[in-house]
């Protein structure tokens, strides 16, 4: 009897240990992570992107719809081809870098998580943070999970790989961007596309 | 000093189209770097660098027309100056 409850507890461990979900990190040291913005105007869109991505996401393979985390982009990293409308973009006046130096989602739950294969879509429900301001949103996601391909990205390291992928539209007015002004230059919808790899190393 | 601000706002007009031209004649605004696209083979992911370059656009061919059109407008403040007429000179015979 005690060997049969021995067993059974070593089977659940195991379990435990295969279906424990993994704690992935945006940081990316090759530096391909981005987050881009497009910005209609009367001459042509405005497109930016920003390269200062960080956090960390829990992701469980056997389990998608569980997965939960936070996003954050150093807004100081926010980049224009043209350098004084990037230097207009960061003042005070719009994006207010120095003051509110992150802009941040995070995700508390999945819903409608479908998986096929490696990759899930699903609805992200959590909250964006841009300027100071919080807003709960939904934002329609696709998760790839990538397994044991870490070591092909980083020959030095082994482990797995999550690709998160997102485009959603943000209101200028629901995040204090300069709202009500200069509608006719800048469009009050901004349009984020976020394609980021975050890394599990296996211990 | 008239035909000078006259010939430098139609060189400044000429070389600013000139070199919008050559530039990649950009509909937009003027850029001062552009984004390099690369794809990462393991994740698909696009990234954008970006590298140091002018190119100038509709505002940069605006700024020059500006200037062409102030040297021309200046050019019409200084007179012309006409052969001063001595009263020895002499007159062409009436027919």
């Amino acid at each position: 009897m005690k060997k049969q409850l021995a067993l059974l507890a070593a089977f659940g461990f195991a379990t435990a240990l295969i279906a424990a979900p993994q704690t992935f990190d945006f940081k990316d040291p090759k530096g391909v992570n981005n987050a881009a913005f497009k910005v209609d105007a009367p001459l042509e869109a405005i497109n930016g992107t920003a390269s200062g991505i960080s956090g960390t996401v829990t992701f469980d393979p056997e389990n998608p719809g569980a997965t939960k985390g936070k996003i954050v982009v150093a807004a100081n990293t926010l980049t224009l081809p043209n350098t004084m409308q990037q230097g207009h973009m960061r003042s005070a006046m719009w994006m207010d870098v120095t003051k509110f130096p992150e802009i941040t989602f995070e995700a508390t739950e999945l819903k409608n998580a479908k998986t096929e294969g490696d990759v899930t879509t699903a609805d992200a429900v959590g909250t964006f943070t841009c300027k100071g301001v919080a807003k709960e949103m939904t934002v329609p996601v696709k998760l790839t999970y990538l397994k044991d391909k870490l070591s092909q990205r980083m020959p030095s390291m082994k482990g797995d790989l999550l690709v998160v992928r997102a485009t959603f539209t943000i209101k200028r007015s629901d995040f204090n961007i300069n709202p009500g002004q200069m509608e006719d230059k800048v469009s009050e919808g901004i349009e984020i596309s976020l394609a980021i790899a975050g890394a599990s190393a296996a211990k | 000093m008239k035909s000078a601000l006259r010939l430098l706002a139609l060189a400044v007009l000429v070389g600013a189209l000139g070199y919008w031209l050559v530039a990649g004649a950009n509909r937009g605004w003027t850029k001062t770097s552009v984004p390099i696209k690369t794809v990462d083979d393991v994740t698909g992911i696009e990234g954008v660098t970006y590298r140091k370059q002018f190119v100038p656009g509709v505002d940069f061919l605006a700024m020059a027309i500006a200037g062409s059109v102030v040297c021309a407008g200046a050019s019409f403040l200084f007179r012309t100056k006409r052969p001063v007429q001595t009263s020895n000179e002499k007159e062409p015979n009436p027919k």
